[in-house]
């Protein structure tokens, strides 16, 4: 999808610093990153507002949300977003802060989850226990802070792949202890179900709206905590431990404790927030603490900066509003399909001369095909693009879409990854004229296969969202420029 | 060489498999003494580093910091009790800010829980307090070299000169007694080598440490040394005053090789 000829800025000389770089070439490269002219002024005055003020304003900005009136599927996309963000500030801590490859976090999710279940049904004996929110809520979530300490024991002396292994081992454990182990207890695949709403102070939280508010209040709650943890001594010896092991412990770091101590911070984080989803589900499942989970909460983690709770907080919850909310509606994944490309058309291809000639050939291509295929037979254009509204309107008389398409979708798809591929490794003018029919089939695709089942295809394109990020950006939306230590 | 030493090892010995890296080694560091540690590549002269640090056990042999034996404890223990280092390899933690590498190694000195710094509890802000005018304090050390709006930069931004003076700030953030130097003047040019002979001079004189060097730069070696202590193969070969140690036959063979006339006339 992207042009030839980069421009230098984005180029992989300044993609990164590198160790070595004398400080005027950094503080030059730190200057380069301003956009040109006035957005460049309106990032600058934007970077004076302080940490604490900013996130005033995203708190603000987060309870007044609702007022504006959201239906009942929004505010419920807003739920699951801010937990994935609550979630994906809390493994900032692990992964961003300590620089370790957790793949077991989502257990302590599930075990916060599981937790405030058994102790707020009637699963456990005869009338079950029912405990006050206040008590069980900190009692779950000093258990994680133990089971962390426990996951960490044995982990703490690996590092990268190795301990990503055993704490995937971990987090797929926990899936197979709660489907299988003790059904009457933790009631196998069908869960736990009636839970008891989470009650403060004789206030009961029943409403979506009202866990809507409790989720912001905790991940705001989350984030000035940890930031206040980050500018500690703690969050110090986190930082050195993941810049320099070695080093760190011969300036009087204590490694294995720091590590265990990250390990049981991202727990408690994880747990409370389990407490919370737990309650507002009225149920927990398994399956809702498994892998998928997982990963959106790394792409959230990755797509915002890892090491940075704002950048975590952000990406979590653009990540979860794309994929939960506008990726589920075939028309708004529509303008988001081919806004992203437009975007990507513009951002990228240089000249404007070059952009001027693509966009044209593209259009003149579809007519041309579209008159063609119609005057061979009239059943090549008898099918309807997916996209309903503006696009379908758009796209009448240039796409052709033959009566029965999901067979030439089906083909098509594969021809465009074929080209995809093809377009990487070609350069020069060829690539900018195999990008016009590229982009032509890629609307054919999204148009019969694509756009029908978005359950797939929003799966493809927060993938696809993330690897442009990666080129684009590597540090993240808000993550800073990070060199990494050969060892 | 005074009558209680600050560190004192007694026939240290540490094989790596077949290779006898220190073999029956004994070395004396005194209380706000000058040591440099001299020898070829190879000689065994940061393993010496390694194993006072606790990086590695010793085989055998006793390691002694201020009276106590300090064989086997971790890392971060033994620079607790006042023993801190350079590395060879620069090993600053890159993504840190100049301030923060410094203020990083005063872990051990602090004592605020996480919670109380979530809290910002009274020990939690003093702690800060005083942790910063000691970081502050301690890179003033270098003057302009590090100063002002360095403080903010990430250390992988600093030149190569300043990235070494950021590792001894940082040491000296431990507030050490005793301070391993290892290569302080490797990469740098002369005048730069200058500077840093003066400056292990001043660390002595301004902040009452002991110091053990290792170097190749016989300039800075000369410069600032009471006494040489020359290694090879793991053995000590030569010790005494700069003078001696550098025209001793068997650190000329060492370095240079066999000279039998020269060996002979010696004897």
């Amino acid at each position: 999808m992207s042009g030839e000829a980069l421009p230098p800025a984005t180029g992989p000389e300044v993609a990164g610093p590198q160790v070595g770089v004398d400080e005027w070439v950094a503080r030059r490269a730190s200057r380069r990153e301003y956009l040109p002219s006035w957005p460049g002024a309106v990032q600058r005055a934007a970077e004076r507002v302080g940490w604490w003020p900013r996130l005033g304003i995203a708190a603000v900005a987060g309870l007044l949300l609702p007022v504006l009136g959201l239906s009942g599927f929004q505010l419920q996309v807003g739920i699951d977003s801010l937990v994935i963000a609550a979630l994906a500030v809390g493994l900032n801590i692990v992964v961003g802060s300590a620089g370790m490859l957790d793949l077991g976090y989502v257990a302590f999710f599930g075990f916060g989850a599981y937790g405030y279940a058994l102790l707020s049904s009637g699963q456990i004996g005869a009338n079950g226990i029912h405990l006050p929110s206040l008590a069980s809520i900190p009692l779950v979530m000093i258990a994680a802070a133990i089971l962390g300490l426990l996951v960490g024991l044995p982990s703490r002396r690996l590092s990268g792949d190795y301990l990503a292994i055993v704490t995937l081992f971990f987090g797929e454990a926990f899936v197979e202890f709660t489907n299988n182990v003790a059904p009457n207890t933790f009631g196998g695949a069908n869960g736990i179900a009636n839970l008891d709403p989470i009650h403060v102070a004789g206030y009961q939280f029943l409403s979506n709206a009202s866990y809507y508010y409790l989720l912001v209040a905790v991940l705001i709650a989350a984030m000035a905590a940890l930031r206040l943890l980050e500018t500690s001594r703690t969050g110090r010896a986190w930082r050195a431990i993941r810049d320099d092991q070695l080093a760190a412990g011969s300036m009087t770091i204590p490694v294995d404790r720091v590590k265990l101590l990250a390990f049981s911070f991202g727990a408690i984080v994880a747990a409370l927030v389990g407490t919370v989803y737990a309650a507002q589900q009225i149920s927990v499942f398994p399956t809702d603490f498994d892998t998928p989970i997982l990963i959106l909460i790394y792409a959230g983690l990755v797509f915002g900066g890892a090491g940075s709770i704002a950048g975590a907080t952000t990406g979590a919850l653009v990540v979860m509003v794309t994929y939960d909310g506008i990726l589920r509606s075939p028309t708004d994944s529509g303008y988001l399909f081919y806004g992203l490309i437009l975007i990507a058309l513009i951002a990228k291809l240089r000249p404007w001369r070059r952009l001027g000639i693509t966009l044209a050939a593209l259009v003149a291509l579809g007519f041309a095909v579209h008159a063609v295929a119609r005057a061979i037979s009239a059943s090549w254009v008898a099918g309807a693009p997916q996209s309903t509204g503006l696009i379908a309107d758009v796209l009448r008389y240039w796409l052709v879409i033959p009566a029965n398409s999901q067979n030439a979708g089906k083909a098509g798809f594969v021809l465009l990854v074929c080209l995809l591929i093809a377009l990487v490794q070609i350069k020069g003018n060829a690539r900018t004229i195999l990008l016009v029919p590229t982009i032509y089939l890629a609307a054919f695709v999204w148009e019969t296969i694509l756009s029908a089942n978005p359950s797939i295809t929003r799966q493809l394109m927060i993938g696809a969202i993330l690897i442009v990020m990666m080129n684009a950006r590597p540090q993240g939306l808000l993550g800073a420029r990070r060199v990494e230590v050969p060892t | 060489m005074t009558s209680s030493p600050v560190l004192d090892l007694r026939e240290l010995s540490l094989a790596f498999g077949g290779l006898q890296a220190l073999a029956k080694l004994d070395l004396e560091v005194g209380v706000t003494e000058i040591v440099s540690l001299i020898g070829p590549n190879g000689a065994g002269k940061s393993t010496v580093f390694n194993v006072i640090t606790g990086i590695y056990s010793p085989g055998s042999g006793e390691v002694r910091f201020a009276g106590e034996s300090i064989a086997g404890l971790a890392p971060h223990v033994i620079a607790r009790r006042g023993v801190a280092r350079t590395f060879q390899s620069l090993r600053l933690f890159p993504n840190m800010s100049v301030l923060e590498n410094v203020m990083a190694a005063t872990y051990g000195a602090t004592k605020a829980s996480p919670a109380e710094s979530i809290l910002r509890l009274p020990r939690a802000r003093r702690e800060e307090r005083e942790v910063r005018a000691l970081a502050e304090e301690v890179l003033s050390f270098f003057g302009q070299r590090l100063a002002g709006y360095r403080w903010e930069q990430p250390a992988y931004s600093l030149s190569y000169a300043n990235r070494r003076r950021l590792e001894i700030a940082r040491a000296l953030a431990t507030r050490p007694r005793l301070l391993l130097l290892d290569e302080p003047a490797a990469g740098m040019n002369p005048a730069e080598t200058h500077e840093i002979t003066e400056l292990i001079a001043r660390l002595r004189a301004e902040r009452d440490v002991a110091i053990l060097v290792i170097e190749h730069d016989m300039h800075v070696v000369a410069g600032c040394s009471d006494r040489v202590v020359a290694l090879d193969h793991g053995v000590k070969i030569a010790e005494g005053t700069f003078d001696a140690v550098a025209n001793h036959p068997a650190v000329i063979e060492a370095y240079l090789g066999r000279d039998p006339e020269a060996l002979a006339e010696h004897e």
